[in-house]
């Protein structure tokens, strides 16, 4: 089988399509974390004394704790004082009233990527909440949500223009004490969305965010919030790509998701950041707390998201399953090409009687990836009659990679049901060439096979968003062979 | 359409086809008969292009190209198609996205414009209504599930929609009852043409009863022993392949 190994390197070995660096001058606080930078940077943003003193208090916390290593990843040490924790685009000081006033080079990245903003805006129907470095820079279809009540701004917007909502629900889904990362985040955040959706207000369109890291040496401390008030839904994607870089540049986001009664709340996640070349050289540590709560009866959240960037990610977005009878659904495709290493699950915490939950996820291997699954289900002494259905499925593309399942199950509760299935298969060779007989390459043949794989996850995804996971899928493991 | 000569063929150093010549012209269909280790599934799979055999002798000429030298996906587009013995399953990719996606490669190749879902639901659906074959059996994933009858129907599905110049069929016919043999018959003789040549690789007479064949060989120990008629596959139904090997090895 020596030529069918020799496909499997050339058709593994595909490069970045994003690789590029937009000039543009950045405006930076020098390297190194101190109260000085923390006050520094909520200074420059302007923000009010108690943000000030979260975020100082989510540092002296933070002094307190350890990098955590528990996760089946290997990672360099990561220097926090060599890392700069604020930049923005210069052209952010006579800040841009619409698109004609972004910068072109800002733009012309976005359209590198693929996102022309007004147009793709325009006919997608998304509001597009840009994030270029730590800054937003272009927000669109501000009014018509605007008109339902609606409020979706930069995150830094919504600590000046709803300040009472940011207080009242910052933190209290993911405290600044949960997690190293978490913490780190919290006393540096620089932007992020907010999104609140009043009572009973279905949210007009999907809501949208692309993040991009464009500053060497410039961690990303993304945060994100949403709050969907009693009854309403929202539907929020969010897309990552990223400029090739040699340094390994740290990704820590936090992302707290609250649901009142009967509301819903879907998040999807297009996650493709540089993963580091076919060496491992390079790439972006993606370390991200995605959690949501389900915080009053009947109410819904569901993640879906396909992960096929990064070095190393490690991330589980997690549903507290607060409210009686709410639901949590996790649907995961998740790729670890190269030497890619992925260490992902979710965790589902069943508070609330007859709660429900739902995870699939989809593990993909290839080159010398390293993927594990990880995921816990708790069910606690009140979720009487609560429900778990976990699948966790994986695949290997050749024979160098490995794919790892740790599944967590603690039920305290007698009347709960928890099942698990797990399998792990290769693509055989009986099914490349029965594909190949019927005249596909062997390339097209490994796309139709690993899409087929992942076709649960797609389906769960937004139309404009689910063709584009499929690409992406596409371009990460082209040719990639088992 | 298709000459073998003197193919010998191997796996992991064990040669199982030992010399076979074989000459099929267009129009016409081809038996292949033998008991079962006689080599029948490794002259349909070498010819289909399956890597894990190797040609260690002999050529194969098809309309006077060298096959072997194609990569499988290229014979196909060329007109070669293999009904297989035990057709895989692919989870989660439905029936009718593969069906299409070998058809427009074969189009691509003849350089003919790519059919988008409308006129591909036409061109289907009578066929189907040929093969028995409901509507919602097109979006089941590929042989996920599917009946040993639903297999072997779903190929010659493939088979009347590809129109293949050469069609080789690996015992298609084990593990039908009687009617959905029929229903694989009907498949196959309609799809008979005076520029379409077919091997049927089988050991059961009975299909060659309801697809009559112009020759019939006899394999054994990867060499053709015997050469006729349909009625040499009846002497064999009727008497076996001893006497067969034992002329053989007389000779």
């Amino acid at each position: 089988m020596a030529t069918e190994q020799k496909e499997i390197t050339d058709l593994v070995k595909r490069k970045y399509e994003h690789g590029f660096v937009t000039d543009i001058e950045q405006e930076f606080v020098p390297p190194g974390l101190d109260e000085g930078v923390i006050r520094l940077i909520s200074q420059k943003k302007g923000e009010p004394e108690f943000m000030t003193e979260w975020r100082l208090k989510a540092y002296r916390h933070w002094l307190t704790m350890k990098e955590p290593d528990w996760a089946h990843v290997r990672i360099n040490p990561i220097d926090y004082q060599a890392i700069s924790y604020y930049a923005a685009p210069k052209s952010q000081e006579d800040a841009p009233k619409s698109l004609d006033e972004v910068d072109p080079k800002l733009l012309e990245t976005y359209d590198k990527l693929g996102i022309p903003l007004h147009e793709r805006a325009r006919l997608a129907g998304v509001a597009v909440d840009a994030v270029f470095d730590s800054v937003s820079v272009a927000t669109t279809f501000k009014e018509k949500l605007a008109e339902a009540g609606v409020i979706f701004c930069s995150f830094s917007d919504a600590v000046k223009s709803h300040p009472e909502l940011v207080r009242k629900y910052l933190g209290s889904v993911v405290p600044h004490r949960d997690n190293f990362f978490a913490a780190l985040n919290s006393a540096v955040f620089s932007d992020g969305s907010f999104v609140y959706v009043p009572k009973g207000v279905r949210c007009p369109m999907e809501l949208s965010t692309y993040f991009r890291i464009n500053a060497a040496n410039t961690g990303q401390f993304e945060r994100t919030l949403i709050v969907a008030d009693e009854g309403s839904h929202v539907s929020y994607l969010e897309g990552c790509t990223a400029p090739m870089r040699d340094e390994n540049q740290l990704h820590a986001a936090v992302v707290e998701l609250v649901a009142l009664e009967g509301a819903e709340i879907k998040y999807s996640t297009v996650q493709n950041w540089y993963p580091g070349d076919e060496q491992g050289v390079g790439g972006i540590y993606n370390f991200v707390t995605k959690r949501g709560e389900c915080r009053g009866a009947n109410s819904k959240i569901s993640w879906t998201q396909v992960e096929t960037g990064s070095a190393i990610t490690w991330k589980y977005p997690s549903c507290v399953l607060r409210g009686e009878n709410s639901v949590g659904e996790f649907y995961s495709v998740a790729v670890a090409n190269n030497y890619q290493q992925a260490d992902t699950g979710t965790k589902m915490i069943h508070i609330g009687a007859n709660t429900r939950s739902t995870i699939i996820s989809k593990g993909i291997s290839a080159g010398h990836g390293q993927n594990a699954y990880r995921g816990l289900v708790r069910v606690l002494p009140t979720a009487r009659s609560a429900r778990n259905y976990t699948q966790c499925d994986s695949l290997l593309l050749g024979d160098k990679c490995g794919a790892h399942t740790f599944p967590y199950i603690e039920s305290r509760e007698r009347s709960a049901r928890v099942e698990h299935e797990a399998t792990t298969s290769k693509i055989s060779e009986d099914q490349l060439f029965y594909c190949r007989q019927r005249g596909l390459s062997e390339e097209d043949a490994v796309n139709m096979i690993v899409n087929g794989f992942c076709r649960e996850v797609f389906k769960e995804l937004p139309m404009e968003f689910a063709v584009e996971a499929q690409n992406l899928l596409n371009v990460t493991l082209e040719g990639a062979v088992g | 359409m298709l000459t073998i000569e003197n193919l010998h063929v191997a796996v992991e150093e064990r040669e199982i086809l030992k010399g076979l010549d074989l000459s099929v012209n267009a129009g016409e269909i081809h038996a292949i008969m033998g008991p079962n280790g006689s080599g029948k599934s490794t002259l349909a799979q070498v010819l289909a292009g399956k890597d894990s055999y190797s040609v260690t002798q002999g050529r194969v000429l098809y309309r006077g190209e060298d096959l072997l030298d194609m990569e499988p996906e290229e014979r196909a587009r060329r007109g070669v198609f293999l009904a297989f013995q035990y057709p895989t399953e692919i989870p989660g990719v439905n029936n009718a996205y593969l069906l299409k996606a070998a058809l427009n490669a074969r189009r691509e190749a003849d350089g003919e414009p790519q059919v988008d879902a409308f006129e591909f639901m036409r061109l289907i659906r009578s066929r189907m209504e040929l093969m028995n074959i409901s509507k919602e059996f097109l979006n089941r994933s590929v042989n996920e599930g599917f009946s040993g009858g639903e297999k072997k129907r779903n190929e010659i599905l493939q088979m009347l929609v590809l129109e293949p110049s050469l069609a080789v069929l690996d015992e298609t016919d084990s593990g039908l009852d009687v009617d959905a043999l029929k229903i694989v018959a009907a498949g196959v003789n309609s799809l008979r043409s005076d520029d379409r040549a077919m091997v049927l690789v089988t050991h059961y007479e009975r299909l060659l009863e309801l697809i009559v064949p112009d020759h019939v060989h006899v394999l054994s120990d990867g060499r053709i022993v015997k050469s006729g008629d349909r009625e040499l596959a009846r002497e064999l139904d009727a008497r076996g392949y001893d006497w067969v090997q034992q002329e053989a090895a007389s000779a």
